[in-house]
């Protein structure tokens, strides 16, 4: 039942401005993909083309390999869950989530049972005569789930539908919403502007910005190789350095810094001319008491220790100024280094990157 | 549009459309204009129409402007008119102090209504506001002619007010209340009260309390966090109230049909006159017109005064 | 407020109350009266002979015969065309929006008589001659604007995200209508419906101009007294006060009733009601003043 989704040169433009820039993206039959990116960069746009609420100004959607160009959204095989999930309030949560049947003419004992069993699905047994008002936020979530699944669509998607709802819920609902795309195995396109959630759910992410993707890969890719800059800091966090690259040997380059030169791996459509920056994670970083063999070292005076409870976060400012931090697990045995006390942070070549400034709102981001 | 065709479909925009074209056009706009221009046109027999004497004209308008007489002009509470030392058109007499009292209602109304639009919405413990409701709007559902009729009885000659203020003593012999404009005054108010206070009553309401505070606690006396708290933040709600009691009592029919005395005429009994008496139906669209003008200055002019739009006005 | 300001306030209320509400209680009162000029003072007797007098009048029967039917007339034309133009504006903006909203809400603030005069003569030119219906049409003019904003106002709540979960889910134009827009409204279609049918029995200077011979109440009650006042009008006063009052005290302890259950059972639910719908909680939108 599940359908791949294609975008082909998909541009949207609204007046002057241009929500979307030719994206590209293939989503596979049972996929759970994710668009993530902050608010206003075009992922929600592609959400509702894809609906069909919106033409797009050029390019193709194929969902199941038909085009989908003249279908209204009342004719698409999506269903859609929307932010605010938009249950009809005037309709118990069974009329909910029959409401698809009930408009295709089926009858009430048809629709009574199809709802009963999707409330099963949902793990929402026995609320089918309540009213939309009585239901909690996690619940509201599952009719909504549930409502959308009943039309039997070959794709679902998801605008930010956990937004609204508590961390611990969220994290629930997570869990719970993968499982219902594992045991349905309809295709999932979920957006978010939480790169946990889309980290954690999904089987492919599409990182965007400014209405260009910028990457589309697994999670870990995404976390770990991320193509640019922009990639680089939206998920997860850095420390990152400004300067230029002096030279490249193979996959990897010297890169000079006001704060000295170090080695690190080079990022993809990256060149010596390229405006680039050297990205390192806190987790990737370490402080040590004398500089590391042979290795990027950076001399340092520890600022300031915060304790997270599973990690620890230790802050510190080289001569500069320039704030840079190391994370490490906290294993119960770890000693932390006096704050004021001079370390020197260190780091591998091979987990520090070298990206282009590409997709960046602010190059001086670092400052 | 495209915004409607992509929610309802073709059917069902066009069917919006043309409901809301039917009513703008059909019943509301073209009539004005066709008022409008049969007010330029003579009032002739059946035979001439279309004919050379079927031209336009200003003689409808120009006719109240006709008739010069002593120019009698009552004031307010004024039981004798002065006579004024020039002659006036009949017609403007009149004209002039339908828009006098009009003016005058509208002021005693907002007056009356204010301290008790403020009361209902900030004084008055909240549980007993739809009870006093009850009270206040009754006379509203009952209609306005009956409320106008209440007074004729209460200002006749023999009637309980003079009766009662004869039984406590305060005058001795019964007063002609319906004598000039203070009768028609008086029921004007009494009628449209209720038009000035509710739109001054939400806007009242709409106030957060805590501002009549933060002005009191900043050390305003009552009169200044009224004058620079509660009435700029009513403005809409007195504009609307006060374009409504000016209209309804300058278009009145009722009350002064009820209510005036020989001497005091309405600009709406010149309009009867001419459309039922002379049958002459272009005369009475152009005063019909006049006074269309008047309430429309009136309207533009309050939304200027009290810097409001004409979605505060009516909602 | 001091405990003499706030002394003099209340009597302020106090005979603003008494002002409203005497002059009703003098009318009603002189229908009772024994007297032929309708009066209560001096006081002749206590009788029933004025209500009798007036359920024999045939005309007044007619004329509320005829109130009634312009009446229903007025619903049925006013609450489509208000409700197609709320929508209508709802989804417009900026220029066309303010110009449409202004041509919308001026028959409210044009005099009755002008709207009679206009409509009298427009549809004359037609061949259309005065009488009941032209009354329904010149009264339907004023009285959709009303109906116009009290759906407006209902519509600026509506979730138009709902309509497009409908759309999404594979309802077609009509189902969205039927199933989800009209169910919201209903609570101000029902409202604009009494608004449009109390404002309809209400009206005088539209329905002068264009009723031809045809009687309606408030135009029965306008000869009546310009012909000879009697005491009839007084019973029909009386009539109608008490039945507005009982009304207006039923809806008012139902309110009550139902608040002190919605408490006890902690939990709101979507639901207007016909307080609401009457005007009691927003007391300017059920009382539009009469053209």
């Amino acid at each position: 039942m599940s359908a791949g989704v294609d975008l082909q040169n998909v541009s949207c433009d609204f007046g002057s401005f241009r929500a979307v820039d030719k994206a590209n993206v293939a989503i596979r039959p049972g996929e759970f993909f994710s668009f993530l990116g902050p608010s206003g960069c075009g992922k929600t746009t592609i959400l509702r083309m894809v609906s069909g609420f919106i033409d797009p100004s050029e390019g193709q959607i194929k969902i199941g390999g038909q085009d989908m160009n003249g279908i209204r959204p009342n004719k698409r095989p999506t269903a859609l869950i929307f932010q605010n999930l938009a249950l009809f309030p005037l309709m118990p949560v069974w009329e909910n989530i029959s409401f698809g049947l009930e408009v295709r003419g089926a009858s009430k004992d048809v629709r009574r049972a199809k709802a009963e069993e999707l409330l099963k699905l949902v793990d929402l047994h026995g609320a089918a005569d309540k009213a939309i008002s009585q239901l909690s936020g996690g619940q509201k979530q599952r009719v909504a789930i549930a409502r959308a699944l009943a039309v039997e669509p070959s794709v679902m998607l998801l605008d930010e539908p956990l937004s609204a709802l508590d961390l611990k819920l969220r994290q629930h609902m997570r869990a719970e919403l993968r499982a219902i795309q594992k045991r349905t195995n309809v295709t999932f396109i979920y957006i978010t502007h939480d790169q946990g959630e889309a980290l954690a759910m999904s089987d492919r992410v599409a990182v965007m910005s400014q209405g260009k993707v910028q990457q589309i890969s697994t999670p870990q890719e995404i976390y770990n190789a991320p193509v640019n800059g922009f990639v680089a800091s939206f998920v997860g966090e850095n420390n990152i350095f400004k300067g230029k690259i002096k030279s490249i040997d193979g996959g990897k380059c010297s890169f000079e810094t006001d704060a000295g030169t170090f080695t690190a791996s080079l990022g993809p459509a990256v060149d010596a001319g390229t405006l680039a920056r050297l990205y390192v994670r806190p987790e990737y970083s370490r402080l040590q008491a004398t500089p590391a063999e042979g290795g990027n070292s950076l001399p340092v005076t520890i600022t300031d220790i915060s304790f997270e409870g599973n990690f620890i976060h230790v802050h510190a400012a080289d001569k500069t100024g320039r704030h840079v931090t190391v994370e490490t697990r906290n294993d119960g045995k770890a000693t932390l280094p006096a704050i004021g006390s001079a370390q020197y942070l260190c780091f591998d070549a091979a987990s520090a990157r070298v990206l282009a400034d590409q997709g960046m709102k602010d190059p001086s981001i670092d400052e | 549009m495209s915004e409607l065709l992509r929610r309802y479909g073709h059917t069902l925009t066009w069917t919006f459309v043309a409901l809301t074209a039917f009513w703008l056009l059909v019943l509301v706009i073209l009539p004005q204009l066709y008022l409008l221009e049969e007010s330029f046109r003579y009032y002739l027999p059946v035979a001439d129409i279309g004919g050379p004497k079927d031209v336009y004209t200003l003689d409808n308008y120009r006719s109240a402007f006709e008739q010069p007489t002593e120019w009698k002009l009552w004031l307010p509470f004024a039981w004798k008119p002065i006579i004024l030392p020039f002659e006036a058109p009949i017609r403007m007499q009149v004209f002039v102090h339908t828009l006098l009292y009009s003016s005058i209602t509208t002021i005693i109304t907002l007056v009356l209504c204010y301290p008790v639009a403020f009361y209902l919405a900030k004084v008055a413990n909240p549980k007993n506001v739809p009870l006093l409701f009850v009270g206040l709007l009754v006379p509203m559902w009952v209609s306005e002619i009956l409320r106008a009729f209440a007074w004729f009885i209460i200002l006749a000659f023999k009637g309980p007010l003079n009766m009662g203020l004869m039984g406590l003593g305060i005058i001795d012999s019964p007063i002609r209340w319906i004598t000039g404009f203070n009768s028609v005054t008086f029921g004007l108010v009494y009628v449209y009260l209720l038009f000035m206070l509710l739109p001054i009553y939400n806007a009242v309401q709409s106030l957060d309390t805590n501002q009549i505070e933060a002005a009191k606690d900043l050390g305003a006396s009552s009169w200044r966090t009224h004058w620079r708290v509660i009435i700029p933040h009513s403005k809409p709600g007195i504009a609307s109230g006060c374009v409504m009691v000016f209209m309804l009592a300058a278009g009145s029919i009722l009350v002064p049909t009820l209510l005036a005395s020989t001497q005091s005429r309405w600009f709406t009994e010149i309009i009867q006159q001419a459309m039922f008496e002379s049958q002459d139906w272009n005369t009475g669209s152009a005063y019909a017109f006049m006074l269309l003008v008047t309430c429309t200055v009136f309207v533009i002019g309050m939304m200027r005064v009290f810097r409001v739009k004409l979605s505060d006005i009516a909602r | 407020m001091n405990a003499k300001s706030n002394w003099l306030f209340n009597l302020y209320i106090f005979i603003f109350l008494l002002y409203m509400l005497l002059p009703l209680a003098v009318m009603g009162g002189a229908a009772l009266n024994d007297s032929r000029f309708p009066s209560v003072y001096p006081w002749v007797g206590f009788t029933d002979r004025w209500f009798i007098e007036l359920f024999q009048d045939a005309r007044m029967w007619e004329a509320f015969r005829n109130t009634i039917l312009v009446a229903i007339a007025v619903v049925i034309i006013s609450v489509p065309i208000g409700t197609a133009a709320a929508i209508l504006i709802n989804s417009l903006a900026g220029k066309t929006r303010t110009v449409l909203y202004a041509l919308m809400v001026a028959p409210i603030l044009t005099p009755g008589a002008v709207i009679g005069i206009s409509t009298l003569l427009f549809w004359n030119k037609f061949g259309v001659n005065a009488g009941l219906h032209l009354s329904a049409l010149g009264q339907a003019s004023y009285i959709s604007a009303f109906v116009m904003l009290m759906v407006l106002a209902r519509l600026q709540s509506f979730d138009r995200g709902l309509e497009e979960a409908a759309l999404d889910l594979g309802a077609n134009y009509n189902q969205v209508v039927r199933r989800i827009l009209l169910p919201h409204l209903y609570p101000a279609l029902g409202a604009g419906a009494a608004i449009a049918f109390f404002q309809s029995i209400e009206n005088f200077n539209t329905t002068l101009f264009t009723r031809g011979t045809y009687d309606t109440l408030t135009v029965y009650v306008f000869s009546k007294v310009r012909s000879g006042i009697t005491p009839t009008i007084n019973a029909l006063a009386l009539i109608l006060i008490v039945f507005t009052l009982v009304l207006m005290l039923y809806f008012e302890f139902a309110r009550r009733r139902r608040e002190r259950a919605l408490v006890a059972r902690a939990e709101t639910k979507e639901e207007v009601t016909i307080a609401q719908a009457v005007g009691l909680d927003q007391p300017q939108a059920a009382f539009p003043p009469t053209q």
